[in-house]
């Protein structure tokens, strides 16, 4: 593995330029279980050598369906069974601290950085992009918080981060319908930057990259860390409740429902 | 104003055109998860394209269990 470049199983970077990017791969759509994580932790001590030379960081999938689909809730299923309560939780809390390590990186990286969405950008996909400084969509995308139709809340940051960008009236709305919403509406609301023509949003993408390139590192770092800071203590609060309502046996059943459904809309309860 | 009928010929004129399914082939009544043949996936692509198309919200909740063209006309309708 090059810092400079990645090839993996869920995930690839490349470092060209000034501006990284960071390409979603695994179908279906990306979903984010343990080989993603695994690639992502190393994408995360990358960044760290990665970013003395680059100003921006773009991540985008190359899958057609969309960005990201969210938490692998088969493998979450599947991992849980046969498993003692008590253990199923400290392996849900293990995977939500080591995710919460990635997006806390992404989020605090001392660089521009711009999610370029398109298609399916729901639950632990939605918290990937807001982890980031900058949504930039294609009118194919659609975000979504479906957590609590499992009986969760989203785990990847996604109340705290969402509350830091929108209103809590949006939040709540999001959050206790589970509606799912274009990128449109989520430009109204303040979620995304630009809206781009299907296909097109790693190319504005780039072309905000070098935007920002520009201007003086230093000042644009500053401004970051000033006007976005990090909701440390209610991203820990969020890794609690999580655990806390995991072990519940409706929360299973969603489960199991959710993996077994051919439903259209599986998202939904 | 839109009017119903013209609601409907319009889904049933973009859902061909989008699926590439000959426009004479669907027909209001169908049910069309079957006569497009798609998954969950393409349904939010199309919920996506209606929404564009018609310039309103469609909350998913509100289309959960409308599966033809005709009742999907009227949700639509409900919001122009």
């Amino acid at each position: 593995m090059s810092v400079q470049g990645f090839k993996g199983q869920a995930l690839s970077w490349q470092s060209k330029n000034g501006i990284i990017e960071l390409v979603l791969r695994r179908g279906p759509c990306n979903e984010l279980g343990s080989l993603s994580l695994d690639e992502l932790e190393k994408f995360a001590a990358a960044l760290s050598h990665l970013q003395d030379e680059a100003h921006a960081l773009i991540i985008h999938s190359e899958l057609k369906a969309g960005f990201c689909a969210g938490a692998d809730l088969r493998e979450l299923y599947q991992r849980s069974q046969g498993m003692e309560k008590s253990e199923a939780v400290r392996g849900v809390r293990d995977f939500l601290e080591r995710i919460h390590h990635v997006l806390n990186t992404v989020d605090a990286a001392p660089l521009t950085t711009i999610a370029a969405v398109h298609g399916v950008t729901f639950g632990g996909g939605f918290e990937f992009a807001l982890a980031c400084d900058l949504i930039i969509a294609d009118k194919t995308a659609r975000f979504c918080f479906p957590e609590l139709r499992l009986g969760l809340i989203p785990g990847f940051g996604g109340i705290p981060r969402l509350k830091r960008d929108v209103g809590n009236a949006v939040v709540r709305d999001l959050l206790l319908t589970g509606r799912s919403f274009n990128a449109t509406k989520a430009q109204q609301i303040g979620l995304v930057s630009q809206v781009v023509a299907e296909g097109e949003a790693p190319r504005a993408a780039r072309a905000t990259a070098a935007q920002v390139g520009k201007f003086d590192r230093q000042t644009a770092m500053t401004a970051k860390k000033f006007i976005k800071p990090i909701p440390l203590d209610e991203l820990r609060h969020e890794i609690d409740i999580f655990c806390q309502l995991f072990p519940r046996p409706a929360v299973q059943t969603a489960l199991k429902k959710f993996v077994e459904s051919k439903d259209a809309q599986p998202y939904l309860p | 104003m839109e009017t119903s009928e013209k609601t409907l010929e319009e889904i049933l004129s973009l859902a061909a055109a989008h699926f590439k399914v000959p426009r004479e082939k669907l027909s209001p009544d169908d049910d069309f998860f079957k006569t497009l043949g798609i998954d969950s996936l393409q349904t939010l692509d199309l919920l996506t394209r209606l929404e564009s198309h018609f310039h309103v919200e469609l909350p998913d909740y509100e289309l959960q269990g409308v599966s033809d063209f005709r009742t999907l006309a009227g949700k639509i309708q409900a919001r122009l």
